[in-house]
């Protein structure tokens, strides 16, 4: 079966290749002076060009771009000197720590809260969830993140600098997920897990608070569409619990949707964790691309944009999965 | 019409949420077309020796880190920035209109095109592609406003789609055509009006989006150039400062996103409770 939805994931990462590759050529004037900078030479300029294939048919030049890419290889930075895929590999671990963190914590406040809130219509909790989703989806990103770190950091003093990472005494955990809490507690290290965790709960929080809104507004939808139909009506008359009835009749079919929902709350996260890398000098992928966006250099740029996308297409295939899991009619209709 | 004005009038004064962001909507489009003839001081004069004043009777918002009065420059970027979300969704609208409506009107490989055009701008994270955009076509206003308007294109090339597809077989349509109109005539004048109005409610939950996006890709320092007023430059030109405790530099600006994009949202949830008062919530 997951063999079946990987082969449905394709198109979208072809679609992928061939729009970043469109991309590269809608570059004003010449691409291969572009990859080589404004302070290349001559000669480098027409050895990019040479690499690049862009003496030779947009068909070919297709076949070079393809090749590269199943090499890994993503051109080299020219504000690192490094290669991008080893740039790109270093960074991404900070980025996807605390894009799942921020995920988690949206998904374990927004289920109980859209369940509540469908059980108790037009009561407190009701009213709470509906602001919190209006707000949710009305508040900038970065906005949210800064307001955050004016109470907790200046006024309160309860979080600690907006500056990455690690705060300035603690050194990184020895390199293994390179994410940083599990590394830390891996090597033994509770004072760098604490330090780490401290740094990381503000900017989980704004993306959490982000992704809670499009969670909760379907979970409290869907509860409610599901409780008022005859199959649980059914099965309340039949006597069964409360508990029964709510989680294993109501809220396993409420789940379809919102798992559907997850995927473009994906699209807004990782779109997200730029803003908020942003904010608090998150050393991810978004703040290298956006470095390399500033200083026009465009290879990281791209090969950022081909990551994000990857990244994407991979887990709305993780969440088709999910789905059949859940849902047993997909298995049985494929 | 009148009874859809008579209607509204209803809902207006029925629904206090949507009459209070009918109201916001209008302040909002009062400051974007008098706001530069009434704001008190020069939105780029700086003036070193105000710089960082808190907000205080002389400048109700304060000032920023060169003097420049924050209340003159949070209204003047209004017009800016609701400039550039209107012309990216019409942008958007205009173009996702007619390629949804070509795809469920003439089915077969017109469908089969933009449909897997459409599902290639879907495949990329939006806000990363809008990134990517304008990072290929040039750090330009323009681009941003393009970027904007092609990852919102999807969400109207796919109402089109649906709305036209399932009005394609109606009675009206049939009659249309009986009476000698052409194919493109009867998408253009009886299919595509036919489906406004849901795609209406949609440009309205669109405009707060596209705020949204313009003000987080001239955040991240793309597009708008720093002296002029716009509120995601403005947020990030606070940002600084926020550290150190000056908080009313990106408060406001941040505070005046906020309104417009709530405002948008409420409306557009207004107007889905007039078009359609089934969806009601």
């Amino acid at each position: 079966m997951v063999g079946r939805r990987f082969a449905a994931a394709l198109p979208g990462l072809m679609g992928v290749v061939v729009g970043t590759f469109l991309l590269t050529r809608a570059l004003p004037g010449d691409p291969a002076a572009f990859f080589a900078g404004p302070s290349a030479s001559r000669q480098a300029i027409e050895e990019i060009r040479a690499r690049l294939g862009l003496d030779r048919s947009l068909v070919a030049q297709f076949g070079v771009y393809v090749r590269d890419l199943a090499r890994l290889d993503l051109g080299t930075s020219l504000s690192t000197g490094q290669p991008v895929t080893r740039d790109l590999l270093a960074r991404l671990p900070a980025s996807l720590e605390l894009t799942l963190s921020g995920l988690l914590l949206a998904v374990g406040v927004a289920l109980p809260l859209g369940v509540l809130a469908s059980t108790r219509p037009g009561s407190l909790v009701d009213h709470a969830c509906r602001v919190l989703t209006t707000a949710g989806v009305s508040l900038p990103i970065f906005f949210t993140g800064l307001v955050l770190v004016y109470v907790f950091y200046f006024l309160l003093g309860w979080a600690p600098a907006p500056l990455g990472r690690l705060d300035a005494f603690s050194s990184a955990p020895p390199p293994r997920s390179g994410f940083y809490l599990v590394d830390s507690l891996a090597a033994g290290d509770p004072a760098v897990f604490l330090a780490s965790l401290r740094q990381l709960i503000l900017p989980a929080v704004t993306l959490g608070l982000f992704a809670m809104a499009p969670i909760a507004r379907m979970t409290r939808g869907g509860m409610l569409g599901v409780l008022g139909s005859d199959f649980v009506r059914t099965a309340r008359a039949s006597g069964l619990s409360r508990g029964t009835v709510l989680f294993t009749y109501a809220f396993r079919n409420a789940m379809l949707p919102v798992i559907t929902t997850l995927g473009m709350v994906f699209s807004f996260l990782l779109g997200a964790n730029v803003l908020v890398e942003k904010v608090f000098a998150w050393p991810g992928v978004g703040s290298y691309a956006l470095e390399a966006l500033i200083a026009s250099d465009y290879a990281p740029v791209q090969g950022f944009v081909l990551t994000m996308a990857t990244l994407y297409v991979l887990l709305n295939l993780a969440i088709d999965v999910l789905y059949g899991i859940v849902d047993p009619r997909v298995r049985i209709e494929s | 019409m009148k009874g859809l004005l008579v209607h509204g009038r209803y809902l207006l004064a029925d629904n206090r949420v949507t009459f209070a962001a009918f109201l916001l909507f209008l302040a909002f489009v009062a400051a974007a077309v008098l706001g530069p003839s009434l704001v008190p001081y020069d939105p780029l004069a700086s003036n070193t020796a105000e710089a960082l004043r808190p907000p205080s009777r002389a400048h109700w918002f304060g000032t920023d880190q060169l003097g420049r009065d924050l209340l003159s420059r949070v209204v003047v970027a209004t017009r800016l920035d609701l400039a550039i979300a209107l012309a990216a969704v019409a942008l958007a609208f205009s173009v996702g209109t007619c390629a949804g409506a070509a795809a469920g009107f003439y089915g077969g490989w017109t469908d089969r095109i933009v449909g897997r055009v459409i599902d290639t701008i879907m495949a990329f994270p939006l806000f990363v592609l809008a990134m990517g955009i304008v990072a290929a076509l040039g750090n330009t206003l323009a681009n941003i406003v393009y970027a904007t308007a092609i990852i919102n294109i999807p969400f109207y090339a796919r109402l089109a789609r649906s709305e036209v597809n399932v009005r394609r077989e109606m009675g009206f349509v049939e009659a249309a055509r009986l009476s000698g109109n052409g194919g493109a005539r009867v998408l253009a004048v009886h299919l595509v009006p036919n489906s406004l109005p849901p795609m209406m409610v949609q440009v309205s939950l669109n405009l707060g989006w596209a705020i949204l996006n313009a003000a987080g890709l001239s955040f991240i320092g793309l597009g708008v150039r720093p002296p002029t007023p716009e509120w995601g430059i403005m947020v990030a030109e606070g940002a600084a400062f926020i550290v150190s405790g000056e908080w009313w530099i990106a408060l406001f600006p941040g505070a005046a996103l906020m309104l417009a994009v709530f405002c948008f949202n409420l409306l557009g949830d207004g107007l889905r409770d007039l078009i359609d008062p089934r969806r009601r919530t």
